[in-house]
């Protein structure tokens, strides 16, 4: 047993160790490091919280074995994932810490005296509105971050579901929630609180099922967010500071996150949450483009070209990952050195399905993350580069988002492509995007479409190099 | 008059979202994946809370429905904590600067 005060001193350290944790991610170099920090933060939380607790008969062998069950599950999956199911595993983890904040919420409701929070039916104010917050968000995370799982597993389809007065009855919810949290604080009474939990359930799978697959960054940043509120509504419950300090942490990075995704596509948050993009658009704009010519070639002549070229630059997109090309495309960029041509990589912001989901697949494929740049360090390099390779990227490159003020991309930053001397674009067909618009890179002149699925054709090009 | 502990609590948490905010900001784009998979990692310090949930009076009976509670979220905290933070190390790992 030790003092309520000397408990609280060491979960502030836990706090600063968190706090180190995320600053060490400033470089790859301090990162590895970074992350050691927030291990032991995490192993002084739990011994400090079973010492102040000082009951170690049954239950906590219970514990223990709870502990190490859900560990070696967690590790199972830390060690089996491939880097390509990334987005879904972070989403997947999300709706865990999500459950976590409503199982510890309703623990606390059902049980207010083992927290020091008051008797059942006379529970603090502030306790219950902080442990109702802390539910209703961590319900809306569970199911929301359900569902942005499930679309990112492929398991639903990622198309938006959208129908009418949607917004209007997440708002109409959302407004529930919070009469019902008043309404709790006045009466106290167990029926109203696991409304708020089910309601807010519900609300979360509405939130995200009107929401695209390629949208996924955002949705799942802003799920990091809501995790990281629902802690803290749960440590003011607590009156944990190391709860508090890390929901504020994860809160505040999944919300600049959310704002970096965003601005990656020129959109507002808004417009972003309430969803439906490119389900309207694609009928007028569909059918403009059929009759221009396209030149199409093949891996011999992409060949030629790159190992004539003295630099290229790879653009990769999510089409990347689904056809699982990094390492085809690291053989490649290795055949191309030897020939002498310098090689480096693009990332949109919002490339793949979470942030910084390229540079993953990349590292995971051995490429040096000194050859791999963001779109505001590279994008002048196009006009100097001979040869750009697009592979499963499409909106990103469209040049059409810098000149035509009505299309649905316009403003958005996009990667100067086009500026390259020739730019080779592997894509299985001329469909659309996710924005549903056609891209006018296919039919510049200076574009070599090469159709086929992108590993295939990296390899064929290996093979001709 | 006396400052309500709340107070305290508040402003601790109003300056770790100021925190947060610089500190995340100087996060290498880079490394914006393994960014969520360590937040994820942290936020799972909520097992603190499942614990004393777990543990709450268990003098006599430790199957509860609030202790059952805790329980359950013991086994979702802990996957994510050795899940978030041995992922991380993974992806951490294979960020590699090019060889001289």
């Amino acid at each position: 047993m030790i003092s309520a005060n000397l408990s609280a001193f060491f979960y502030l350290i836990s706090g600063i160790l968190f706090i180190l944790a995320l600053r060490g991610l400033s470089s790859p170099e301090t990162s590895r490091q970074g992350n050691y920090f927030g291990i032991a933060g995490m192993i002084i939380s739990i011994i400090v919280t079973f010492l102040s607790v000082g009951n170690f008969g049954p239950g906590f062998i219970y514990v223990l074995i709870f502990l190490t069950l859900g560990g070696s599950i967690g590790a199972f999956i830390a060690f089996r994932i491939p880097m390509t199911a990334m987005p879904e595993l972070v989403a997947g983890f999300h709706s865990l810490v999500g459950l976590a904040a409503v199982f510890v919420a309703i623990s606390a409701f059902l049980k207010p005296e083992a927290f020091g929070l008051g008797i059942v039916g006379n529970i603090k104010l502030a306790s219950l509105i902080e442990m109702s917050l802390g539910a209703a968000i961590g319900a809306v995370t569970f199911s929301g971050s359900i569902i942005a799982f499930l679309k990112l597993r492929g398991i639903m389809s990622g198309a938006p579901i959208t129908f009418k007065g949607q917004h209007i009855i997440n708002l109409f919810l959302g407004l529930t929630i919070i009469f019902l949290i008043y309404y709790l604080c006045t009466i106290q009474s167990s029926n109203i609180f696991w409304s708020i939990v089910i309601i807010s359930f519900i609300l979360g799978i509405l939130l995200i099922i009107p929401i695209g697959g390629a949208d996924m960054p955002v949705v799942i940043s802003m799920l990091n967010s809501y995790s990281g509120w629902a802690a803290a509504g749960i440590g003011f419950t607590l009156e944990n500071t190391a709860l508090i300090i890390t929901g504020a942490l994860v809160g505040s990075s999944g919300a600049i996150l959310s704002y970096i995704m965003c601005k990656g596509m020129n959109r507002s948050f808004f417009n972003v949450i309430l969803g439906g993009w490119g389900a309207t658009d694609k009928v007028s704009q569909a059918n403009n483009n059929e009759q221009k010519p396209v030149k199409s070639g093949n891996a011999d002549d992409a060949a030629f070209l790159m190992k004539n070229a003295s630099s290229v630059i790879i653009v990769p997109g999510y089409g990347m990952a689904v056809a699982q090309a990094q390492h085809a495309l690291r053989e490649m960029v290795d055949a191309l050195k030897k020939n002498g041509v310098k090689v480096s990589y693009a990332i949109h912001p919002v490339a793949g399905r979470m942030p910084g989901h390229m540079n993953v697949l990349l590292a995971e494929a051995n490429v040096p993350y000194d050859e791999v740049f963001e779109l505001e360090e590279i994008n002048n390099d196009f006009a100097n580069c001979d040869v750009a390779y697009v592979i499963g990227a499409n909106d990103v490159t469209n040049p059409v988002a810098k000149s035509d003020p009505q299309s649905p991309i316009y403003g958005m930053p996009v990667l100067d492509v086009e500026k390259s001397k020739s730019v080779l674009f592997v894509k299985r067909s001329l469909s659309p995007g996710y924005a549903g618009i056609d891209n006018d890179l296919f039919y510049r002149d200076n574009t070599l479409m090469l159709f086929a699925d992108a590993k295939k054709m990296t390899e064929e090009i290996v093979k001709s190099l | 008059m006396e400052i309500d502990p709340f107070i305290f609590r508040l402003s601790i948490f109003i300056l770790s979202i100021f925190v947060g905010y610089y500190v995340v900001w100087s996060v290498t784009p880079s490394l914006h994946t393994p960014l969520m998979s360590v937040t994820n990692a942290i936020s799972s310090v909520i097992i603190v809370g499942a614990i004393i949930a777990a543990l709450a009076g268990a003098k006599q009976n430790i199957f509860e429905t609030s202790n059952i509670f805790g329980f359950l979220a013991i086994i979702l905290a802990a996957v994510n904590i050795f899940g978030g933070f041995l992922v991380t190390q993974r992806m951490l790992q294979m960020y590699k600067k090019k060889k001289k």
